[in-house]
C-alpha cells in the first residue's frame, strides 16, 4: 500500500515540475481550464496533428477531460458532467501526450502504452470519481465550446473550473493505482 | 374492460424517466451511507460519501445524477382487461422518452445504426418490454440504463456439469474483469436457465426489484447473500481504487430450461441505479 496520500493544486498550464512530486493516490484539486473531450473530437485532433495543422486551441501544458455533458440547464453553464471511461481514448492518448497535453482526467484504467508514454512525457492521469454527474458539474463555473459544436456533447469544451477534485491514477513513475490497490485489498480481504 | 388513454402512458413515461434520472431511489441512498460505515479503505469511505452526496445535489440542484442518462427500459406489465383509446401503444412510450429528453434535458446518448452510427437525437427508441397480466392495470417501469455498466455485462450458454460453480465463476470473473469501468458499488443482475434470450432479459429485470428484496426461492435467496459475500472479497471497492464494497447487492432470477444446456446472464448496473414505476 502506498504512503499517505496528500493535497495538490493543480493550475494550467503545467510544467513538468508540478507533476514530478505527484503519487499516485494523492489528491489534487484543479483550478482555471480544462478541456473536455471524448471519442469524436479525439479524432478530430489527432487528424490535425497527422497532417502538421495546428489544432483549434493550443492544448500545450494543458489538462484534457473526457466527458460528454448533459445539456445546461437554464442559469447554468453546463449540465451533469462526470467523466467517461478513459479506455476508449487509449488509442489517441500517447499522440496527445507527445503533444503536449500534461494531464488526462476520466474515469478507468489505462493501457499499457499510455502508461508508457505518460513516463516517457512526464505526465499523468488522474481519475475523477465516476457517475458523479451532479457534484462535478458544480466545480465547474463557465464553459464554452472551443471547437466542433456539430459534434453536439462529443464537441471540444473549454470550461473554467474551481476546485475540481481528483486522485492521481498513473504518476510519472509510470506505477498504476488501480493494479497495486486491488491486489493490496484482495490479499487484505482474503 | 377499461381505457387508459395513451396520452396518460407517453406523461407517465416522460415523468418516470426525468424522475430516475435525476432523483435516487432511498434504498440506494441508504446503501450508500451503510456502505460508508463497513468498508475498509479510507479512500473507498471517502468515495461513497461523494456518491451519496451526488445523489443529493443532483436533487437539490436540479442535475442529473450522471451524464449517461441511459438508454430508455421500459417494462410494461399490462392488465388482460385494459385497452387504449387509440392504437400506437409503443409510439406513446417512445413519445414520452422523446419528451423527457427534450423537457428534461437528458443526454442524447442512442446511436442511429449499431456500424454507421450516427445520433437519433432524442433518445429513442426505447427498450421496450410487454408482458400481459390478469387485471385491468398496467404498471410501468422505466429503466435508466448507463452504458459504462452495460458494456461490462455477459451472456453463455454453459453446460449443465458446470453446475453452481460455473455459473458463480462465470458472474466472479465478470465483476473483476470489469473492474473500475462499471462505477462500482454495483447492482449484479444474474440470470439462469431459459434460453438465450429469455436469460439476458430476467437478468436484467432482476435489476429493477427493490435493492434488498431476496430471491423467493430460499435456494436462490442464499447464493445471491454467498456471492455477494464474495463479490466484496475481490478488492475491486469503490470505483475500482480497492476496498470492500464492490458491489450492494446481487439479484438472481432463474428459469427452467433445456436438459442440455445451463444459460447464464450477468447484467450489471452502476452505482447511478436509476428505475422508477408506476401503476396506472
Ligand atoms: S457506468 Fe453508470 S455511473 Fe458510470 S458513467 Fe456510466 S451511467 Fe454513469
Amino acid at each position: 500500500m502506498m504512503s499517505e496520500s496528500k493535497l495538490y493544486k493543480l493550475k494550467p498550464p503545467l510544467k513538468d515540475s508540478d507533476l514530478m512530486p505527484l503519487k499516485i493516490g494523492d489528491k489534487v484539486l484543479i483550478t482555471g481550464l480544462m478541456y473536455g473531450c471524448r471519442d469524436a473530437a479525439h479524432k478530430n485532433m489527432v487528424e490535425m496533428l497527422d497532417k502538421g495543422q495546428p489544432l483549434p486551441v493550443d492544448l500545450r501544458g494543458q489538462i484534457l477531460y473526457y466527458v460528454g455533458p448533459t445539456p445546461a440547464p437554464k442559469g447554468r453553464p453546463i449540465g451533469a458532467a462526470g467523466p467517461t471511461t478513459s479506455g476508449r481514448m487509449d488509442a489517441y492518448a500517447p499522440r496527445m501526450y507527445d503533444y503536449g497535453v500534461k494531464a488526462t482526467v476520466g474515469k478507468g484504467t489505462r493501457a499499457e502504452p499510455v502508461v508508457k508514454s505518460m513516463v516517457k512525457n512526464k505526465a499523468v492521469y488522474l481519475v475523477a470519481i465516476g457517475g458523479l454527474g451532479a457534484t462535478l458539474a458544480s466545480k465547474i463555473k463557465a464553459a464554452k465550446v472551443a471547437a466542433w459544436p456539430e459534434l453536439g456533447t462529443e464537441a471540444l469544451w473549454e470550461f473554467k473550473v474551481e476546485d475540481f477534485p481528483a486522485i492521481v491514477a498513473n504518476d510519472v513513475n509510470g506505477r498504476d493505482i488501480y493494479k497495486e490497490n486491488v491486489k493490496y485489498w484482495a490479499e487484505k480481504l482474503k | 374492460m377499461r381505457t387508459i388513454p395513451l396520452d396518460t402512458v407517453r406523461g407517465t413515461v416522460c415523468k418516470l424517466y426525468i424522475d430516475a434520472c435525476y432523483r435516487l431511489n432511498d434504498d440506494m441512498r441508504k446503501a450508500f451511507k451503510d456502505a460508508a460505515k463497513t468498508e475498509v479503505n479510507p479512500q473507498g469511505r471517502e468515495i461513497l460519501q461523494m456518491i451519496s452526496e451526488n445523489a443529493e445535489i443532483a436533487e437539490k440542484e436540479w442535475l442529473p445524477i450522471c451524464q449517461d442518462t441511459g438508454l430508455a427500459v421500459v417494462y410494461v406489465e399490462l392488465g388482460e382487461e385494459v385497452r387504449f383509446d387509440r392504437p400506437g401503444l409503443k409510439e406513446a412510450i417512445n413519445q414520452g422518452v422523446r419528451q423527457a429528453c427534450k423537457e428534461g434535458l437528458l443526454r442524447a446518448s442512442v446511436a442511429k445504426d449499431p456500424l454507421r452510427r450516427g445520433n437519433t437525437g432524442d433518445n429513442t427508441p426505447a427498450i421496450i418490454h410487454i408482458d400481459m397480466v390478469p387485471g385491468d392495470k398496467m404498471k410501468l417501469t422505466v429503466g435508466a440504463k448507463g452504458t459504462g455498466s452495460e458494456n461490462m455485462s455477459r451472456v453463455k450458454i454453459l453446460t449443465p456439469s458446470a453446475g453452481m460453480e460455473g455459473v458463480k465463476n462465470f458472474v466472479l470473473e465478470a465483476v473483476t474483469q470489469g473492474g473500475s469501468n462499471p462505477c462500482p458499488p454495483l447492482v449484479v443482475g444474474v440470470g439462469i436457465g431459459g434460453n438465450l434470450e429469455t436469460v439476458a432479459e430476467i437478468a436484467k429485470k432482476s435489476l429493477y426489484r427493490p435493492l434488498k428484496d431476496k430471491n423467493k426461492d430460499p435456494y436462490y435467496a442464499r447464493l445471491e447473500e454467498d456471492w455477494l459475500k464474495e463479490i466484496n472479497k475481490s478488492g475491486v471497492g469503490p470505483q475500482g481504487l480497492g476496498g470492500s464494497t464492490t458491489a450492494l447487492a446481487v439479484h438472481i432470477e432463474a428459469l427452467p430450461c433445456h436438459i442440455g444446456a445451463l444459460p447464464v446472464a450477468v447484467n450489471i448496473d452502476c452505482h447511478a441505479h436509476r428505475h422508477k414505476e408506476a401503476v396506472l
